[in-house]
């Protein structure tokens, strides 16, 4: 199926500038890619996936540069070419689809209008064909009322169609390569399906040739025709997808296929009373209710996780037990006795027995003290230590966490890694010696293994502190890996609940099924068959 | 054609002779303190150090002021309007007093008041429109129409109002002008810190339970310091013309105290003779404040963490 080649990038090096030093961030890679083919990148984050993406437009970001190499594009160096003619090929004949759809439409213009910019300024399409150009891949992409929904703006579709509204806007001067940059990471895996399906249909239709970015392998076996791993800027191998999932060769190749290995031992049942009971809470902002009579249990020692689709109110739950939004109806039980709704009525030890973790490390610690003063505070606010005796809890607890204490203690959050960050807010909140801990999605903003270290440092944890935990994610990898119960939630409402077994085993509540059928899996027919499965039902 | 030349050389040898004495304050202050301070020095950029350099040999002329003048501050010394010569180094005011000694009391006088002024107002600003923004609800409201009800009042309007209820004296000035000003640090310090009450850290903090100093202090304060610190820079150039305007209403520094924005006035007349003398007093104001902007750009630069 492969054509002639289109893209052929040799012994690309890429620095950017720290300081007065030029760091490499691409240390010598080459990348083809065929017409009509789609070749997926994989690595962690920092491995230089989106860097490399980009210069495959001949375009570095601000503070790098191309310091080597050839990027070949047609049969014209991109690197060397001038700038009015690589801005002449992008949006033309290479498109890119970001990340976040929401960041980069541009929420003051309707979609259409945005959509029409790049095939008029290049003189390919007048506006009315444009439009008309837009209604017509907007259908194809399966977006709802494909007539009607150009002529909105960025905030009044969801971002599944975003995304989509994106993709088909990358398409519009029909180009012989997509980047596709982690387009569908930040979405939900019920959304993601949709999306995937439409970009694989329209790539195969249109014969473009793409560079899948991401770092979900499951994802890039549905996509690509070729598979390229990196590390750290450097290329660890290239295969075909099958060959690829099949017998990866290199050992970093193999350890990414191995994550999510770790499997938590089934647990006999809690027969103690629970730690924390949450008992038919409704809560709201202001007239929008969100939250609607919801009530589970959670045990000393046992992890529940909280499942659903964003705005299912898995956060809000979250938010009611610690008290930050207090419920309308409906009481949380922390060791038999009813808490007080609001925080600030709460009494320190009861502030001190639930314990918050929030989902970006990035804004839950603050940048500005260090990881002694982060830790050493609620130490001394809670446990009224002062001088040595508060160095002494957060060495400690930095070795609890696995951290080196001393290269880390007079370390800045921007001095952190995101797993590091991660681990120094789990260590924030066992300072303050919890029963419960909530973890609010608190790995799904980590590369895979570094979030496998995250989980199996809960798990230790837990075993070790007798920690009750409630697990928000919207990840069911992760649900199989650390959790003991399930509370499956869909617009403020408990819809499935019971022991990990129970709830994984078939029959599924139709919701459950429908998130379970939605993750992808890496086997590279997957996505057909769910499809076909689906359609067949329908 | 020459004249052109002499003033690019006259330019040229401004930027080097100012570059000199950046590089050179840089070597002194690196070779004499140790540590973290003496790397801070030595990485800090030639304008930054020339600005420090500047504030130096103020605050020292400031301190040393009835030593270094040759006469006294209020002393009349000789005749009206003398020229330069080698008595009266600057020449002589409309009475007869030494300019130079009094160019070297004003230091004293303006720029000590300016920079309590600036002070009082960042203290009082800034505590407020933290407190504002991390307590919000009702005291977010009150303060929030009371400096919204001062900041109707043209400034330099509401000042003389003050002034001549209060009394024009040099202390009332100061509470006057920080008062005024204070308005301005309040509505920037709230607006920054309504930006950081939102982050995940200061929740986590309420949740712990502490108290509004604590959150003020220790997690507001420290995000919000940037934007303060390059306000102060900028806060304390307009200080120096609040005061120099109401020393010439009449209302400021009063004579014969020396101070730089009324030495103008008094010696105006002489730019109809084309001396460049009047223009002295305007020029001490003109590089102090270029020297604070200096340091405080290079302050801001690293508060905000744009290291390189």
């Amino acid at each position: 199926m492969a054509g002639s080649l289109l893209l052929d990038m040799r012994d690309v090096h890429i620095e950017g500038r720290s300081g007065d030093a030029w760091l490499p961030i691409v240390k010598g890679v080459d990348l083809q890619l065929h017409r009509g083919e789609v070749l997926g990148l994989i690595g962690e984050s920092g491995a230089g996936k989106s860097t490399l993406g980009l210069a495959a437009m001949g375009y570095v970001r601000g503070g790098t540069r191309i310091s080597r190499g050839e990027v070949t594009f047609d049969g014209t160096d991109l690197v060397t070419a001038p700038e009015s003619f690589r801005r002449g090929l992008r949006g033309k004949r290479i498109a890119y689809v970001a990340q976040s759809a929401a960041a980069s439409f541009n929420p003051a213009h309707k979609l259409i209008d945005q959509f029409c910019e790049a095939p008029v300024m290049h003189g390919v399409l007048g506006r009315g064909e444009a439009e008309r150009q837009a209604v017509d891949l907007y259908r194809r992409m399966r977006l709802p009322d494909p007539e009607g929904i150009g002529f909105r703006y960025p905030h009044q579709v969801s971002g599944g169609q975003l995304q989509r509204a994106m993709t088909a806007m990358a398409m519009a001067c029909k180009p012989d390569l997509i980047i596709f940059d982690e387009p569908t990471t930040a979405l939900d895996v019920t959304t993601q399906i949709e999306v995937l399906a439409a970009i694989r249909d329209i790539v195969d239709q249109s014969g473009t040739a793409a560079i899948y970015i991401t770092h979900d392998l499951a994802v890039v076996a549905q996509m690509a025709d070729r598979i390229k791993v990196l590390l750290r800027g450097d290329e660890v191998e290239e295969a075909p997808t099958r060959e690829m999932l099949a017998s990866p060769r290199q050992a970093y190749t193999r350890s990414l296929w191995a994550v999510r290995s770790h499997r938590r031992p089934e647990q006999p049942p809690a027969r103690e009373a629970p730690v924390l009971e949450v008992r038919a809470v409704s809560a709201g902002y202001g007239a929008v209710k969100v939250l609607h009579d919801v009530s589970f249990d959670l045990h000393r020692g046992r992890t529940v996780a909280v499942v659903g689709e964003s705005g299912s109110g898995k956060s809000t739950t979250a938010r009611v037990i610690a008290g930050l939004l207090p419920a309308s109806r409906g009481e949380v039980r922390i060791e038999g006795r009813p808490v007080a709704p609001s925080f600030k009525a709460r009494p320190k030890e009861e502030l001190r027995a639930v314990q918050l973790i929030h989902q970006s490390a990035d804004t839950s610690l603050n940048p500005k003290q260090r990881v002694r003063e982060i830790l050493g505070r609620p130490v001394a606010f809670y446990a009224g230590m002062s001088g040595a005796k508060v160095e002494a809890r957060v060495r400690e607890l930095l070795r609890m966490i696995e951290l080196e204490p001393d290269s880390f203690i007079d370390r800045l959050p921007g001095e952190l890694s995101g797993g590091q960050k991660q681990r120094v807010s789990l260590a924030r909140a066992l300072a303050a010696e919890p029963r419960v801990l909530i973890c609010d999605e608190v790995t799904s903003a980590l590369d895979q293994i570094v979030a496998e270290g995250i989980l199996k440092l809960l798990d230790r944890l837990q075993r070790e502190l007798d920690l009750a935990i409630m697990f928000i994610t919207h990840d069911l990898a992760t649900v199989r890996a650390i959790a003991d119960g399930v509370v499956v939630m869909k617009g403020g409402r408990v819809v499935d609940e019971g022991t990990k077994a129970d709830v994984f085993t078939p029959p599924h509540h139709p919701y459950t099924e429908l998130l379970l059928s939605s993750v992808p899996e890496m086997d590279p027919g997957w996505l057909d068959r769910v499809l076909e499965a689906r359609a067949a039902r329908a | 054609m020459t004249a052109v030349l002499t003033w690019a050389a006259w330019v040229a040898g401004a930027f080097a002779g100012a570059a000199a004495l950046g590089g050179a304050f840089r070597a002194v202050v690196w070779r004499l303190l140790g540590g973290p301070v003496a790397r801070a020095v030595r990485t800090m950029p030639l304008s930054a150090a020339f600005g420090m350099a500047v504030i130096a040999l103020y605050v020292v002329v400031a301190l040393l002021a009835p030593w270094i003048a040759p006469f006294g501050e209020r002393e009349v010394v000789g005749g009206q309007y003398l020229p330069w010569d080698s008595t009266h180094w600057l020449g002589t005011d409309n009475l007869g007093r030494d300019m130079f000694s009094r160019l070297i009391y004003g230091a004293r006088n303006t720029v000590g008041i300016a920079l309590a002024t600036t002070a009082l107002a960042f203290g009082v600003g800034a505590a407020l429109g933290l407190t504002a923004a991390a307590t919000g609800g009702w005291v977010d409201m009150v303060l929030s129409r009371i400096v919204d009800l001062l900041m109707a009042i043209p400034a330099l309007i509401l000042s003389l109002l003050l002034l001549t209820l209060l009394g024009a004296s040099i202390p009332n000035m100061i509470l006057v002008i920080a008062l005024i000003d204070a308005t301005r640090v309040f509505r920037l310090s709230r607006a920054v810190a309504m930006d950081v009450v939102v982050m995940d850290y200061v929740e986590a903090a309420r949740l712990r339970g502490e108290g509004l100093a604590h959150i003020v202090r220790r997690e507001i304060l420290p995000n919000a310091m940037a934007p303060l610190i390059a306000e102060f820079g900028l806060r304390f150039c307009f200080v120096f013309l609040s005061i120099s305007a109401l020393s010439f209403l009449g209302l400021g520094i009063q004579p014969p105290t020396a101070d730089w924005g009324s030495m103008v006035r008094d010696t105006a007349t002489l730019i109809t003779f084309g001396d460049i003398t009047p223009l002295l007093p305007a020029g001490a104001i003109a590089l102090l404040t270029v020297a604070v902007n200096f340091v405080v750009d290079w302050q801001l630069h690293r508060a905000s963490g744009l290291k390189d």
